[in-house]
């Protein structure tokens, strides 16, 4: 592997702004990894090749006559396939759009090309976001780097994967109930969910959209910084972005927090939990005891996970949110219907209600369609009340849990996943059981609140577990200096998988 | 059937979609323009393309509560958005951002006044923001083609309580919105244009040997003029007691609810519209891209502050301010303009009474000519003060000053200066007055004499010789001063 | 006790949701809709009297843009990405009037 590949995102911008190396060298090495080894992990959609290079030639010729390139000069970055950009396609890994090509770039993607990073390519995921394993995709499934028989985990997998297999330097993902979280947690990754309203929106095709946020995914906490102070800020075209100053998450980063509140939600460690995860959690928790923190427990009463008889898990906040989310998406969803943009059936439509019909039903894959048929229902007469008004009380109910945590805390610590990395094909059977993969990360984005996930060690078959560090609206930077805190005191940081055995260097 | 007394009642609803003339669309920065070339003004937003957010228009909200303000209606101080989802093309999102359960106004009323002089107070249940569909193009037989030029145009839709009786009180009601929205600037209410639509909701209580009969509710959408609002109400009332009459019992608003019915523009009847499938379940749901729009005492304040004086306000203070009667005051306020070069000119120091003569005088009538409202005219309240002023110090009359109403309409100017130029300024040197009244005199001795004699024809007479001077002056002689002189010179010796 | 969705409830939410559905989907869907609905009804054991609705994650109010025209796309951009189109315009099937 080219040394290029093993540096963090900021040591390779330092290099380059050194002159150690260029933009385009960088972006070669990545390249040709990608080349190599993303036939194996299926991480891209589509690699912007010509659109790259074009940019690392513009930040070396920027350096060369003394301008500054810029926060992220020369990063090649990879970004989920359902950010828009005016090159390439913004596909959202389905059928339905397969061939789109966005008239517009989303603001996230704006700001890092604005801070010189190079854009490698759009990342697999599951379609339309929604999934946990990248198998809901209509490019095929992406792999994770550490077994590649197990999924890298969802919606933002693609970005993960290529995190973790270094076919990027970092990468963008979205979150709506644990897509940036639960995939980095299943590839030894850093993955930040921002408060709602901290990134813009604008260009990040709506899932859930009072639940979705854009974030970083990053292989340690200092380049997710990083990336934080580049897209984070208000943007006058996402009335939901918030018109606060941004802090800079890179200054004081590495300056301990002294007396560090964690609370310990009690719900999130029950006897449910796999054991290993478990005791991964437990030596974290000793580790900011040795830190000096103030360790305790607290309750998220309505964000309880309940294991029924036959051990099958169940949780008010995994309910609120399947409501939720699919309600907002089965509106969102409404506009992709064969006459604007995007797929129409070739089939002879007699009116046009089989055209919709037709168009919809080829486009879109059945976990989409499963999800807009319950969001529709929720909120179809004489179900509104009892199941979308029901879950936005509830939703309430589990905010006001957080609301009271953080009185007392300054950070929540707790699981990002039930268990490490599946298999293949292990979930995809039942619907109900994938959705169980977020339930750690579900009543975050219920909550608005940012949250964190990074690595806190391997599981006994070698997989990853990550460990999620919540913080209170707005405290983002509360919660990159918890997560730094532990990654210097561990020493776990930037876990390299294993050589896939193909590479040639 | 029994010849019982029968009474019926018409019971009409109406709620009007008005167009706000804001600049762009109410959730993105495109022109809001009728008109221009198919899609043109159209961007991902108001394509519905992914990923796209909307940000409301400030202008629309405020346009909006102005409205609400005018139609005493509360402002609540929160009201927030939602999504009304149904499939059209002309909708490109498959859902329309609307108020559903917290408009932006609500409980207010119109008074409305009515042909005959009086005038009815119509309750308004509503007024909420909303924004409009693009539209479908039906030239090509084989399909249909879609324009997003009006699609996020912002709507104002005020729905009022069934509270009209008549076609014409449909009518009054429907008109006195398009005043108002004119009168506050917030629309252009150009039917041609689409700015105003209608659908009144129609049906009818009789009563029949103690009991009342309700016919089913009919809401006819889509009316985009006044002769079809009167006409669809009309034809709706015809129907609805044809159809009752046959089947009393079964003709039922309990039995067969709400229907929706189309308006035959070619045959002057209401028409029987197929349902669109599923129409009925919108599944509103609150818009979460959209914060909720918090009206505060001041937001309020500054909205009433700028509403200022309303048609029939003004209409009550000219009729007390300047003795207009109440026609003429009724033709002052047909919009703002035309009352407000009233105020102005009076307010320049312009006799009301002069002012409002000129006005409704030749002003009107040359507006009539131009098919445009007299405030359209290019007159300003300078040259109208200054021709008032000259026409009640006597230095015009007033056949010259409707000549220097019309010079001024096609070329502007100053009305002195526009009376120099053609010559119409009345004669101030009092010798060559008294040259005229002496040759009017002299030819013209039998008229004279009589009203020397005072006898019964002297009033005719002196008419005659007050023209007779005019038109030996070539109508520069000033009226006063020649009914002065003719006075003296033959008062009775 | 089965917790199926009726084939009637499931076609009618899908005509809803413009989705055209076979047999099988039907009856896949009726059976999975039923299991996840079993599953949300547990928030139905919450208490939630007096508990406003939460529609957004974070409770702002009056955003709100100034009234001024900013850049649009030409009809060529806009039908850019458009399956079917007549001259500037979008085309479908014939339909009825407006919506």
């Amino acid at each position: 592997m080219n040394n290029l590949l093993k540096l963090s995102a900021l040591e390779l911008k330092n290099a380059i702004s050194r002159g150690d190396t260029t933009a385009t060298e960088a972006l070669e090495a990545y390249l040709h990894e990608i080349s190599v080894q993303d036939g194996a992990l299926r991480a891209y959609n589509e690699v912007l090749v010509d659109e790259a290079r074009d940019q690392a030639r513009r930040i070396d010729d920027m350096r060369k006559i003394g301008e500054s390139p810029g926060l992220l000069a020369g990063i090649p970055i990879a970004i989920k396939n359902n950010l828009c950009t005016t090159w390439g396609r913004t596909t959202c890994s389905s059928k339905m759009l397969a061939n789109f090509r966005a008239p517009y770039t989303a603001t996230a993607v704006a700001r890092i090309r604005q801070a010189g990073a190079v854009v490698l390519g759009k990342t697999n995921m599951d379609e339309f976001a929604m999934g946990s394993s990248t198998e809901n995709s209509a490019h095929g499934a992406s792999v994770n780097p550490w077994d590649l028989s197990r999924v890298p985990g969802g919606s933002s997998g693609g970005s993960a994967s290529a995190v973790a297999g270094s076919l990027c330097s970092a990468a963008l993902g979205s979150d709506t109930g644990g897509s940036i979280r639960q995939p980095a947690a299943l590839c030894g990754i850093v993955g930040l969910k921002p408060t709602y309203g901290r990134v813009s929106r604008y260009g990040l095709v709506a899932y859930g959209s009072s639940l979705d946020q854009i974030g970083p995914m990053t292989r340690d906490v200092a380049d997710c910084a990083a990336v934080m102070n580049v897209i984070a800020g208000h943007d006058p075209a996402d009335a939901t972005s918030l018109d606060r100053p941004v802090p800079d998450y890179l200054a004081n980063l590495d300056e301990p927090i002294k007396g560090l509140r964690i609370g310990l939600p009690r719900e999130f460690l029950s006897d449910a939990l796999d054991p290993e995860i478990h005791r991964a959690i437990e030596n974290a928790v000793e580790v900011y005891r040795s830190l000096g923190a103030e360790v305790k427990e607290v309750s998220l009463p309505h964000s309880r996970i309940d294991s029924g008889a036959g051990g099958e898990l169940s949780s008010f906040a995994v309910a609120c949110y399947y409501i939720v989310a699919t309600a907002e998406a089965s509106s969102n969803l409404a506009r992709y219907d064969g006459v604007h943009y995007g797929h129409r059936t070739e089939r002879d439509a007699a009116d046009i209600i089989d055209l919709y019909s037709r168009s919809r039903a080829e486009g879109f894959g059945d976990e989409v369609k499963r999800r807009i048929m319950l969001g529709t229902y929720v909120l179809s007469s004489g179900y509104y009340d009892a199941y979308y008004l029901k879950a936005l009380k509830v939703r309430r109910l589990i905010k006001n849990d957080f609301d009271e945590a953080f009185e007392t805390c300054d950070i929540l610590l707790c699981p990002t996943t039930p268990s490490p990395a599946f298999k293949m094909n292990e979930k995809t059977a039942d619907p109900l059981e994938m959705y169980l993969a977020d339930i750690y990360t579900i009543s975050v984005n219920l909550a608005g609140v940012p949250a964190i996930s990074i690595p806190v060690g391997l599981s006994s078959r070698n997989l990853p577990i990550g460990m999620q560090l919540i913080g209170g609206v707005f405290r983002e930077d509360v919660v990159l200096r918890a997560a730094r805190m532990f990654e210097k005191a561990s020493g776990i940081c930037r876990l390299t998988p294993p050589p896939l055995g193909r590479d040639a260097e | 059937m029994s010849e019982q007394a029968t009474e019926v009642l018409a019971i009409v609803g109406l709620e009007i979609h008005v167009e706000l003339a804001t600049e762009t669309k109410m959730f993105c920065r495109c022109r809001n323009r009728f008109g221009d070339p198919p899609n043109t003004n159209v961007c991902p937003v108001c394509i519905g393309m992914p990923g796209v957010l909307p940000v409301m228009n400030s202008k629309a909200v405020e346009y909006s509560l102005k409205v609400g303000q005018a139609l005493n209606c509360e402002l609540p101080s929160y009201s927030k958005w939602d999504r009304k989802s149904y499939y059209y093309p002309d909708l490109p999102k498959n859902y329309q951002i609307s108020q559903y359960d917290l408009p932006l106004c609500k409980d207010g009323y119109l008074d409305v006044p009515l042909p005959d002089g009086s005038s009815k107070r119509i309750r308004v249940l509503r007024a909420h923001l909303e924004e409009d569909a693009g539209k479908n193009i039906h030239d090509n037989p084989a399909h249909t083609g879609v324009d997003l030029n009006r699609a996020g145009v912002p709507l104002l839709e005020i729905v009022s309580q069934p509270d009209m009786n008549t076609p014409q009180e449909a009518l009054s009601f429907a008109r006195e919105m398009q005043r108002l929205v004119r009168w506050l600037g917030v629309s252009e209410a150009n039917m041609q244009m689409g700015h105003m639509r209608f659908e009144p909701n129609i049906n009818l209580h009789i009563t029949r040997g103690g009991t009342v009969y309700k016919t089913p509710i009919v809401e006819v959408k889509n009316l985009n003029s006044f002769k079809a609002l009167e006409g669809a109400v009309t034809h709706e009332l015809k129907r609805q007691y044809a159809q009752w009459l046959e089947d009393p019992e079964g003709f039922s608003l309990d039995r067969k609810g709400k229907q929706n019915r189309g308006w035959d523009d070619q045959r002057n009847i209401t028409v029987f519209q197929r349902e669109k499938e599923e129409a009925h379940d919108y599944r509103y749901f609150p818009e979460p891209d959209l914060p909720a729009v918090v009206v505060d005492d001041a937001w309020r304040e500054s909205i009433r502050a700028s509403i200022g004086e309303l048609p029939l306000a003004r209409r009550e203070r000219f009729i007390k301010q300047h003795q207009l009667g109440s026609k003429e005051a009724e033709a002052m306020i047909q919009d703002a303009d035309t009352g407000n070069l009233l105020d102005d000119a009076t307010a320049m120091g312009a006799p009301p009474r002069r002012v409002v003569n000129l006005m409704l005088g030749r002003m009107s009538a040359a507006a009539n000519e131009k098919g445009c409202a007299l405030g359209q005219l290019g007159v300003s309240a300078a040259q109208l003060s200054q021709l008032a002023i000259m026409l009640e110090e006597g230095k015009l009359n007033a056949t010259a000053g409707d000549k220097i109403i019309d010079h001024m309409i096609a070329n502007g100017g100053s009305p002195l200066e526009i009376a120099g130029k053609l010559n119409l300024l009345a004669e101030s040197n009092t010798a060559a007055v008294e040259q005229w009244v002496d040759q009017a005199i002299a030819a013209n001795p039998d008229p004279a004499q009589q009203v020397r004699s005072g006898d019964k024809k002297a009033k005719q007479a002196f008419g005659f010789l007050v023209g007779q001077v005019m038109r030996i002056s070539g109508g520069k002689a000033p009226p006063s001063a020649v009914k002065e002189l003719l006075e003296s010179k033959l008062s009775a010796k | 006790m089965s917790n199926k969705i009726t084939p009637e409830v499931v076609r009618h939410i899908g005509k809803l949701a413009r989705i055209e559905l076979d047999d099988q989907q039907v009856e896949m869907l009726g059976r999975q809709l039923g299991d996840i609905l079993r599953y949300v009804d547990k928030l139905q054991a919450l208490n939630t009297d007096g508990v406003a609705p939460m529609a957004h994650a974070v409770e702002i109010h009056n955003v709100l843009a100034d009234d001024a025209p900013g850049q649009s796309l030409t009809a060529d951009e806009a039908l850019a990405n458009a399956p079917a189109r007549d001259n500037d315009f979008f085309m479908v099937p014939k339909v009825l009037g407006d919506s």
